[in-house]
């Protein structure tokens, strides 16, 4: 659909939340918890944290959690009788105030979980799911969205973005169908944005620090310089950080936990970064050591996901470095990977 | 700082050492572990009050030991660290090289173990005030009270495992977390998942902790992992009269058993 530019008063974002869980959405928004700021399930407008860079945690936990039961059984004599979950049991979900960053993200967790077999469980919660993002107008020195193919106010993954263009007012763009429909809730609240109205003046500057098309075809022509992966990683310690707060990594394991009656099975996060990711039955490790393991990381990023989906399975948004417990900077190491 | 160059360029070209763990700048404004494997690499080497990351989590990574006779930059809690590493058999004396910047900003390397002995003996180990101030304030709570603090902070933890692999203690190749058969402790981050993961392991740490802190200064979402661990030395110390990484043949507490053991405590 074509996009819809409109203008809406600060002062009635209040209104547009109360609409929203009066018509019975679950609204989940940044909110302050303890010293950080999550996406947390909100009451009233008034929780909300809006003027934080970024949660801690990306959003991908809305459509894809930590912990999700895909099933149910009981244990029987007879074998085991098996009951579905179902993936529609989710309630309508509106994602208010995420960063750009963030809803695109989705874009790759849609493709891997999109791909065949379609994976319900996820594309039922993404299908519910309406996200509002808001424009950056500040940046880190970790951000780098700009050199991935994304921006500060780029649109890509959601539904409405909103940028803050005044104190006062936000600039609303509706961009696509659910969009239209939830935009439509507070209809009355939008009022018409004058012509030539620009939202990049109020955008935060991040500027492009590396060629992304170099990153993919230097990352892929090194895969066998194993010097240049360990001498990227020898500070990588091999936990699950990065993984875990990425927008996009969508690696999961999946655990029964069981006594003699029933059971329930469990999607779980995990992480290419642990060496148990990839150790067989036999003992065997084919990513035996961490350097292995890191060149994984950024393969499949830049080079696996390219070839299979469009585009690169990274949004910039730095989060794996800013909670890396190693000052591992992505940024600063796909800089030296294009510049190869 | 230029005397650390020199000295590490030098262990560098004559080639006594392979790699030197140090520091350097890092992103942001952060001071991260430095891997000098040549003089190039060691001019980027920094020695300052930043330099508060326990390096000796680095000791034991295979990928690390490969390189070569290992140098360290190690701190007060890397000293210990190296101690309570070598009671429990994991480095052999003059194994490695061990320098320590000391308060004046000059640098002494240790000879054997028990120059690192003598050093600890007269450094200050104690835990902050502020640390203190929170093992007070957990200890005053009831038992509801102090398990509700928990059960809020291991709520928001997503088992990265950041803390364990943070942790110069936790070297195990397979962490009892790990193990699938039988599991010990259920894999999901879950209430239960995550409160027999973090119990686990700081039993797993009782006696052997030098609270450097590592595992909540690694933890992505700022739980107090230390406190936990924090809370054992003082029993330990009462009880068995032991205080961790002070020793390098210092015997474990909580593995060894002696006949004239008071047996007190069993009902």
């Amino acid at each position: 659909m074509d996009k819809e530019i409109k203008i809406l008063k600060y002062g009635d974002l209040p209104k547009l939340i109360g609409r929203f869980n009066s018509r019975g959405f679950k609204v989940l928004a940044p909110v302050r918890s303890g010293t950080i700021v999550e996406i947390n399930p909100v009451g009233s407008f008034e929780e909300i944290v809006l003027d934080a860079l970024l949660t801690r945690q990306s959003a991908k936990k809305v459509a894809f959690p930590k912990v999700e039961k895909v099933l149910e059984f009981d244990i029987l004599k007879k074998g085991v009788v098996q009951h579905p979950v179902d993936p529609e049991a989710c309630p309508e979900t509106l994602l208010f105030g995420v960063r750009p960053c963030d809803a695109c993200g989705f874009k790759s967790l849609d493709s891997i979980f999109g791909d065949t077999p379609a994976d319900q469980f996820y594309l039922k919660k993404k299908e519910k799911t309406t996200i509002i993002s808001f424009a950056c107008t500040t940046a880190d020195e970790y951000c780098f969205c700009t050199s991935v193919g994304g921006g500060p106010g780029n649109t890509d993954g959601s539904d409405l973005q909103f940028t803050p263009i005044s104190p006062e007012e936000l600039l609303v763009e509706i961009l696509t169908d659910k969009g239209k429909e939830a935009a439509a809730l507070f209809g009355d609240l939008l009022t018409d944005a004058s012509t030539g109205t620009d939202k990049s003046q109020h955008l935060a500057d991040v500027k492009v620090v590396f060629d992304v098309k170099n990153v993919v075809d230097k990352a892929t022509s090194s895969f066998n310089d194993t010097e240049f992966w360990l001498d990227q990683s020898l500070r990588c310690i091999g936990c699950g950080a990065c993984a875990f707060v990425c927008p996009t990594c969508a690696c999961f394991d999946l655990q029964d936990e069981q006594n003699t009656k029933k059971g329930v099975r469990l999607r779980l996060w995990d992480s290419c970064g642990f060496s148990l990711f990839t150790l067989h039955t036999s003992g065997h490790n084919p990513r035996e050591v961490q350097s292995q393991r890191w060149r994984q990381r950024i393969m499949h990023k830049f080079s696996y996901m390219p070839e299979q989906f469009n585009g690169v399975g990274c949004v910039g948004c730095g989060r794996c470095s800013r909670a890396c417990p190693a000052d591992m900077n992505i940024k600063e190491h796909l800089t030296s990977i294009a510049a190869q | 700082m230029n005397e650390l160059i020199k000295i590490v360029t030098q262990l560098l070209s004559d080639k006594t050492i392979g790699v030197f763990i140090g520091y350097e700048k890092g992103s942001a404004g952060r001071t991260r572990a430095l891997f000098a494997r040549n003089a190039d690499q060691a001019q980027k080497l920094i020695c300052d009050d930043t330099c508060t990351q326990n390096l000796a989590g680095y000791l034991l990574k295979p990928e690390i030991k490969k390189l070569g006779r290992i140098g360290i930059l190690a701190n007060i809690p890397a000293l210990r660290s190296i101690m309570q590493l070598a009671s429990e058999h994991q480095i052999k004396d003059q194994s490695l090289l061990v320098l320590t910047a000391n308060s004046d900003g000059s640098l002494t390397e240790f000879c054997d173990f028990h120059s690192i002995e003598k050093y600890l003996e007269t450094s200050d180990v104690n835990i902050t005030s502020g640390e203190k101030e929170m093992i007070a304030r957990l200890e005053s709570m009831t038992t509801t009270e102090r398990r509700e603090f928990w059960s809020r902070e291991f709520e928001k933890c997503i088992k990265c495992y950041a803390c364990r692999a943070a942790c110069p203690m936790c070297y195990c190749h397979r962490c009892t977390t790990d193990v699938n058969q039988p599991q010990w402790i259920p894999v999901a981050s879950h209430e239960m998942g995550n409160l027999e993961y973090h119990l686990m392991r700081a039993m797993h740490l009782a006696g052997r902790c030098i609270n450097c802190g590592e595992c909540a200064k690694a933890c992505p979402m700022d739980i107090p992992l230390n406190l936990l661990t924090y809370q054992l030395i003082e029993p330990i110390r009462e009880n068995f009269g032991k205080t961790a990484g002070m020793k390098a043949d210092a015997v474990y507490a909580l593995s060894t058993f002696n006949p004239d053991d008071t047996e007190n405590f069993i009902l």
